[in-house]
């Protein structure tokens, strides 16, 4: 550019340098344009920071290791989150157990061995694109009548929420593998089929294990999106007054969610402070397991 | 694969017969096969899920529609099923939600877009790598805090103290806006991969015509990415219609014809989510409401999330 520049530009307008593209930057309208888009970022974060800033200063008054140790209670001053924690915790180890190896199994038959062009494998893609757009509530929904079905009278049980929460994030699991698998080299199948190993060996000794990093960020992901989630719970009617800590897969219980929905909904001030505890609470375990995705995709992932 | 296949393999050489031909396919493995058999079956989940919800959602609302007609129930402008005189018209639950998806929309489009724009046409690497994951976390905000922030912050410190709106302790308004902010990401990620993939050589042409970052990205980019950008905003409109937290806290559950912003009004979401409270019996009509509402709803964001697949392959250019 630069020599043509100076052989033939530069003979007609020599004190000015070609810079194509640049000249009409600093125009009033262009300006006002890129200070639109400044403003679009800006409005979004500012409403973050309002957001994290307001739930901190309402719970401040109620944040204490009260939260973590006590029971809920009728006066917000006694009042604790520790059922709800436990409970979060079961459901969510309940649903990682569960979704994890059926959406691994499930891309691995995608990506991995089915037929592209076979009509059943092309419905499950299409079909799967459309499960992740699904709200969330119609997989409660989806659980309580298949447990109306079972005839099971008393709904609110971890298995049946870890259920609910499966179905959900079952899809978000699956897009994630399959591109983690994508991300793995053809020559490592290739070198691995080359040297007499079958398909499903070259796949559980190769292709499998070079993904794991991949696989395991996004499966921390859905899981920090399942432990955020409440409606398919509370169509499960999880909001109840649980001061036990559920003990098993039958166990009644009730989640830091539904807790926070419990409490907000209250008409006494202090319950809404408790509310604003238990959601910094919440955030912040999210963006504990949010970094510890982050941290596993920066330090493991392989760079082919 | 497949030239490999036909250019390397020696069994395929027709000149020179092997003794002894080596068998490519090996010997049978019954436990491969099985485990295959296991992956396949994993797939299938995901369409029994879907079948599961069909039939899951269909089968209580037949129940529901044999004792309500179909009509009075989409046209019906009253709806009260726990009153003495129950009225099951759904139009009150709709306005509300095209209230909030409206409101979200007028929020998260504009935002959207401009972080897009920004983040794909002008933002350094550098900058983008750090721009990008702190507007993720607006996608990653439980949906009950921003419910809490609906309620507490906007509505009743925004609005009714510092606007002095005429307004009560719920509104669509507090619960759109918010629920706009929570789709900014939706929008920005899906409209920021597609103006990424318009390719250089189009943004250089436009350059070298003369024409400055602005006018390229609005005559240019914009119109090449447009396919993905509106299925983008597509996708906002169906997570929009199905978000249950944020309207179920702050949009409030008077379940009537919502004709101002101001006004707190039930959408179908809210409806679902408050009837699941009371505990109501399996098999009886206000059970069954309940999965009618959600059969519609389960309709309406099918129907978007087509609409969104077709407008990507109808008007998607191939460069």
């Amino acid at each position: 550019m630069r020599t043509i520049g100076s052989t033939i530009a530069g003979t007609i307008r020599p004190e000015r340098p070609i810079t194509s593209g640049t000249n009409g930057e600093r125009r009033p309208l262009s300006l006002l344009f890129l200070m639109l888009l400044w403003l679009s970022l800006l409005i979004a974060f500012g409403v973050l920071v309002t957001l994290i800033i307001t739930i901190i200063i309402d719970g401040q008054g109620q944040f204490s290791w009260r939260l973590f140790t006590e029971y809920p209670a009728s006066s917000p001053d006694r009042a604790g989150a520790r059922p709800a924690i436990l409970g979060s915790a079961w459901v969510i180890g309940t649903t990682a157990v569960m979704t994890i190896p059926l959406g691994v199994a499930a891309a691995l038959h995608l990506e991995e061995f089915a037929d592209k062009r076979n009509w059943f494998n092309r419905m499950i893609e299409l079909n799967v694109q459309n499960l992740a757009a699904v709200p969330s509530i119609v997989y409660g929904l989806l659980a309580l009548a298949f447990l109306s079905m079972l005839g099971v009278r008393d709904k609110n049980i971890v298995i049946a929420g870890a259920l609910a929460l499966s179905l959900l994030i079952l899809p978000v699991i699956i897009i994630a593998t399959r591109e983690a698998l994508r991300a793995v080299p053809q020559e490592i199948r290739q070198g691995s089929l080359a040297l007499g190993a079958t398909q499903w060996q070259t796949t559980w000794r190769q292709t499998l294990p070079s993904a794991v990093p991949g696989i395991a960020t996004g499966a921390i992901l859905a899981l920090s999106r399942a432990l955020g989630e409440a409606a398919p719970l509370l169509v499960l009617g999880a909001l109840v007054f649980v001061s036990f800590d559920p003990n098993g897969l039958l166990s009644s219980y009730t989640t830091l969610p539904i807790q926070i929905f419990n409490w907000t909904g209250r008409p006494q001030e202090g319950f809404h402070q408790l509310a604003a505890a238990a959601s910094v609470l919440l955030l912040g375990l999210l963006v504990l397991m949010n970094g510890l995705a982050i941290y596993i995709r920066n330090r493991f992932q392989k760079r082919w | 694969m497949t030239t490999v296949a036909s250019t390397g393999g020696p069994a395929t050489t027709p000149d020179r017969p092997s003794p002894s031909p080596t068998n490519f396919v090996g010997r049978s493995r019954p436990g491969e096969f099985a485990i295959r058999l296991f992956l396949r079956i994993a797939a299938a989940i995901t369409v029994i899920t879907t079948v599961g919800i069909l039939i899951a959602l269909a089968i209580p609302s037949i129940g529901f529609f044999a004792e309500v007609p179909v009509f009075e129930f989409l046209f019906g402008t009253r709806w009260a099923p726990r009153f003495a005189d129950a009225s099951f018209g759904v139009v009150p639950l709709i306005t509300a939600t095209a209230w909030t998806t409206f409101l979200a929309l007028i929020v998260a489009v504009p935002l959207g877009l401009g972080a897009a724009i920004f983040l794909a046409e002008y933002a350094r690497p550098r900058a983008r790598s750090l721009l990008k994951p702190i507007l993720e976390i607006l996608a990653g905000v439980p949906t009950v805090v921003y419910g809490y922030f609906a309620l507490q912050f906007v509505q009743s410190t925004v609005f009714r103290e510092w606007l002095q709106l005429p307004t009560g302790a719920f509104s669509v308004l507090a619960a759109g806006v918010v629920m706009g902010v929570m789709i900014v990401p939706t929008i920005a990620s899906i409209s920021e991969d597609a103006m990424s993939a318009v390719p250089q050589a189009m943004r250089q042409g436009s350059a070298a015509l003369g024409a400055n970052r602005m006018q390229t990205t609005l005559r240019v980019v914009f119109p090449a990415a447009l396919s993905g950008i509106v299925a983008a905003i597509v996708l906002g409109i169906s997570r929009a219609v199905g978000e249950t937290m944020i309207v179920a806290i702050a949009a409030g559950n008077q379940a009537r014809i919502v004709t101002n912003p101001l006004e707190q009004g039930q959408t179908m979401t809210g409806f679902i989510a408050n009837a699941a409270l009371g505990d109501s019996r399996v098999g009886s009509l206000e059970y069954d409401t309940l999965f009618a509402v959600g059969l519609l709803l389960f309709l309406i964001t099918l129907l978007i999330n087509f609409i969104s697949i077709r407008i990507v392959r109808r008007f998607r250019e191939i460069y």
